[in-house]
Formats: C-alpha cells, structure tokens, sequence
C-alpha cells in the first residue's frame, strides 16, 4: 500500500469528533449518578474511564448514546449541541430530528452484545446501511463482508448469534457499529460478559481499530492492562464526578487520590 | 524439486469464497409452513365450503322415552358437523378481526400521545370487563338500529347477516385480549434490543419491522393460539344473534323431537374432536417458531 502509515497526530482530521461535556446531571430517582459533569475529549483520542461500579461511569456513555436522556447540562459531539438546538441567541430543547442527526455520529458496543438474534451476523450489520445510510443492498453486504472479515469472522457471515460464542458475538456487534462509520465510539464493559479466553480476540480486535485512528473511542473497562496499552488518557470516576484525569502511567502508576489507589488495588487483585 | 511439495503447502489457502445467505425466514422453512398451510387451507375450506343452513331436521324418530338411543345419535351426528363446521366458520372469521385489530390495539395503547393510549386503554378494559354476551346482544340491537348491515348487503359479500354480528361481536371481544398477548409479546423483547436500535439510529418504522415485531411475534403465538381455542368455544353463543352453529342445532333438535341427551353430548364430542388438535397444532407452531435468545 502506497499510503503512508498513519500517526497519531493525523487522527483528527480523518472524521473523527470530539465531545464536550457541561455541567451534566443525570439522576434516577434520588440516587445522583452524574453531578455537574464537565468532560473533554478530543477528536481522536482514546479515553478509557474507570471507576467502581456504581459510580455512573456507564451511565456517561448511555447518555452521550441517548439512551437515558440528562436531566442539566449541555453535550455536543463534533461540535453540534447533542440535546438542544441553537435559538436566536441562545439554545432550546431539540427535537428528535435533531437528536436523530446528531446522534448518526455516534456508536456504541454493549456489554451483552445486544445482536439480534432473528439475523445472521452478515444481516446484523448490513441493516443499518441499507435502512438508514441509504446503500444498496450489494453495497451494503460487501461492507458487512469487509467488516466481518476484519474482526476475523468472514466465515461466520450466515451464522445467527445463537451459534456463535460470546467473542465471536462482541465481534459481530462491533463490526455492526463499526458500518456507520461513527465519529465516536462508545465500548461499554464489552468483555466483562465473556469467558476470560474470549477476552483477548475482543481486545485485539478493538487494538485494531485504535491503531487505524479513525474514530474517538471512550471505552469503559476493567482491564487495566488494556487500558495502559491503547489509552491516550484514563479518567477516574467516582460517585458522579471525575476524581482524577490523565496518562495512563500517571493514573494507573501514581494515583494521587487515595481512592484510585484502593480501586487499582482492587481491580488488580481480583 | 518444489514440484514435490504440496500445493497446500507452496500456496496460502485461497480466501474462501463466502455466499450470502440469508437467514431463513419461517416461510422458508418446511417445518413451519408444513403446519401453516394445513391452517390456511383449512380456512379457506371453512370460509369458501360451509355453508350455513339453519334446518337441522331429524328423518328419524328416537326411541322410547329417556335412555339414550345410538341409531338416533349416530343419525345425528351429520347435522352435528354441520353446525360445528359453521361455528367453525364463524370462529376464524372473528379472530381473524381480532388478531389484526388487537394488534392495532397494542400499538394505541403503546403510544406516545396519551390522546391515543388513554383512550385505547379505556375500550380494551372495558370490553375485557363485559361478557360476550351482553356484547351480542348489543351488537344485534345496534346492526338493527342502525342498519349498518342489511341481510341483504351481507348476503352480497357472502354471508348471512347474523353471521357478521358474530364475527364483529366475537372479533371485538377477542382482540382486546389479543392486544394483550401482543403487548405481553412486545414487553418480552429484552431491553437490549430497543437500546441497540438507538445505537444503530434506526428509524422508527424500521425498528418495528424489523427488529422489535419479528420477536414480539413468536413471543405473542401461544396466547394468540390459546385466545383462538378460547374464541372457538365462544362462538356457539352465536346462538342468540341467530348464526346455526353447533349450539343452534342441539336447541333445534330440543324443541323438535324433544331430545336432550343425544344432541347434547354430541355437543361435546364435537369440541373435544376440534379442540384437541387445535390445542395440539398451537403447540408445535409455538415450539418451532421460537427464536433461539442471545
């Protein structure tokens, strides 16, 4: 291949957007998960957030995908306001329209795979392109075979996810968000559900699609060890807020709240 | 010399060429549509073939006063079939109203605007709180009062009057509680499944058709199929709007040849005779329809 290997510093200007958090808040009920909330993150970069459970970690992601709507604040992805509309001077509520736009950019790999079980994994992932991108069905399945085959499953393109193992599932999902092209990517604790073998064909597969640099990725996890290979930055969470932000070596080797350190030796001992 | 080697040693195995196949739709499978088109011709058979006669009388006479005659029972057992093939008739007829109202049902009770859920929900309790009955005896006085159907309107279409008060008595009551099993069977796609869609930025008509229906479906199936036995053994009340169905023949053959015994325990052997492979058929389809969950 004639074209020059990409570096990090290119990144940005391959389509990848940032997002920018304000001030958001996010509750159920009376138990406060995200508490004046204030995150950057550059378009590009690779974010992984840890954090005890319960401390809304996952809820950042849920909200930045739209699947819990905030309660304050403002977030924009790539520069466009995600949960208002510009207003003469100021910004109003948006519609689902706007949401829907916005909301394109953005992908998001779960934690139960979440595939749909009455279709192959070729199906799974041609149904977006082909039902809200607008390609033909031609197109659309030679992306899906072009994806499948870059998570290492061309063979399993007409297999349903009942007859495919956990990593092979969170392969598929990821091949399935990876066809719209997202600006952001989004990994919610997408190992934790899987047998520890399987583990290492989902963290290679997402090395890949770190090194290649063409989407921001914030990825929750608990494997550390992943974390300090591909992260540009790690971000402590706790109770609603952000504890401590950083390089991986400085989060990960010299923690300097004291709750970081107990949660590191936590997660490593277990 | 390396013609020696093996090819699969000199050569990397070529990329194996992989077809598009498409999973297999239950129309596409023999095992599914085995039983779905015994169903549908048999419907069709019921619908085209039967033929409603309101006569069912007896060319025989039974014997003595109260034991129980076999000739007169097996004479009658024609007459019997008659008027259950017509119940029969009348029973897809309604559910098939219901199954497709009922499904309407579920999405106004679903829907966002509590303009149209509250509403919707308000009919579906209410018809699910009043018997069958009072509802054909409303129905009958209201096609009267009305004249919405004329006899001779429905015998345009094919069908004799009293037969449609039936199928819009019977359709109406069913597909309140088919909307239920449509909502049980909506409710019962995992969270997951919605969420995905989110994340895909389907649109909503395409998260219906194609991810939350085709599970909500199967999932819906047994109680559509025990709600079908359910309406089947309703439809005999037919009866009181004047459709001759199974129940029309034994009260005729009572105030004609003064018999109870005989005609009424054909009654049973009839429902017995339709019920079980109904109840049988549901099951298979159940089992074999259901999707394998991730």
């Amino acid at each position: 291949m004639s074209a020059p290997e990409m570096t990090r510093t290119d990144v940005s200007a391959k389509g990848a957007a940032g997002v920018r958090m304000r001030g958001v808040n996010k509750a159920f009920g009376t138990n406060v998960v995200l508490n004046e909330l204030d995150l950057d993150v550059e378009p590009g970069e690779r974010v992984v957030i840890i954090g005890p459970s319960g401390s809304g970690k996952t809820t950042i992601l849920r909200v930045i995908m739209t699947l819990e709507r905030i309660d304050a604040g403002t977030i924009e992805v790539g520069g466009r306001h995600l949960y208002h509309e510009p207003h003469g001077d100021g910004l109003k509520p948006a519609s689902e329209k706007h949401i829907r736009k916005v909301r394109s950019d953005i992908g998001m790999v779960f934690q139960h795979f979440n595939l749909f079980p009455h279709m192959t994994a070729l199906e799974n992932i041609m149904l977006a392109p082909v039902k809200v991108h607008g390609k033909t069905g031609d197109e659309a399945r030679a992306l899906g075979m072009e994806l499948l085959e870059k998570v290492g499953l061309e063979h399993a393109a007409n297999q349903t996810p009942g007859q495919l193992s956990g990593g092979q599932k969170q392969r598929v999902a990821i091949a399935r968000a990876l066809a719209a092209e997202p600006a952001v990517m989004l990994f919610d604790e997408v190992t934790s559900a899987l047998d520890p073998e399987l583990v290492g064909e989902v963290l290679s597969v997402l090395k890949d699609i770190a090194e290649e640099g063409k989407t921001t990725m914030m990825l929750v996890t608990h494997e550390m060890g992943f974390a300090r290979e591909v992260a540009d930055r790690v971000v402590m969470f706790d109770q609603g807020r952000i504890l401590e932000d950083g390089t991986p070596d400085q989060i990960l080797r010299n923690p300097e709240h004291e709750r970081t350190q107990s949660f590191l030796q936590a997660v490593l001992e277990h | 010399m390396t013609d020696t080697l093996q090819p699969s040693q000199t050569a990397p195995p070529a990329p194996e060429q992989v077809e598009f196949q498409p999973h297999r739709r239950w129309y596409r499978r023999p095992e599914i549509l085995g039983p779905v088109l015994v169903v549908v011709v048999g419907y069709v058979l019921l619908i085209v073939g039967v033929e409603e006669h309101s006569r069912f009388s007896t060319r025989m006479t039974a014997e003595g006063r109260s034991d129980f005659d076999w000739m007169y029972f097996w004479h009658l057992v024609p007459l019997m079939v008659r008027g259950l093939l017509v119940t029969a008739k009348a029973t897809v007829l309604g559910f098939t109203v219901a199954a497709i109202l009922g499904f309407f049902l579920a999405l106004g009770r679903r829907a966002d605007s509590r303009w149209v859920s509250w509403p919707t929900a308000a009919v579906i309790e209410f018809v699910r709180s009043t018997p069958l009955l009072v509802q054909l005896f409303f129905w009958l006085a209201f096609i009267r009062a009305t004249g919405l159907i004329t006899p001779e309107g429905a015998e345009a279409i094919g069908f004799s009057r009293s037969l449609l008060i039936l199928t819009l008595g019977l359709g109406i009551h069913y597909a309140t509680y088919c909307s239920e099993a449509y909502r049980a069977g909506i409710d019962s796609v995992p969270k997951g499944q919605w969420e995905a869609s989110t994340a895909l930025n389907l649109d909503p008509r395409t998260k219906w058709e194609k991810v939350i229906i085709p599970q909500a479906i199967p999932n819906a199936l047994p109680a559509l199929g025990n709600f079908l036995v359910a309406g089947f053994k309703d439809a005999p009340m037919g009866f009181i709007v004047g459709v001759p169905g199974i129940l029309f023949f034994a009260n005729t053959v009572r105030g004609e040849d003064f018999r109870v015994t005989e005609p009424f325990f054909l009654v049973g052997v009839g429902f017995l005779m339709a019920s079980l492979p109904a109840a049988w058929l549901v099951r298979r389809l159940e089992e074999r329809i259901a999707y394998e969950r991730t």
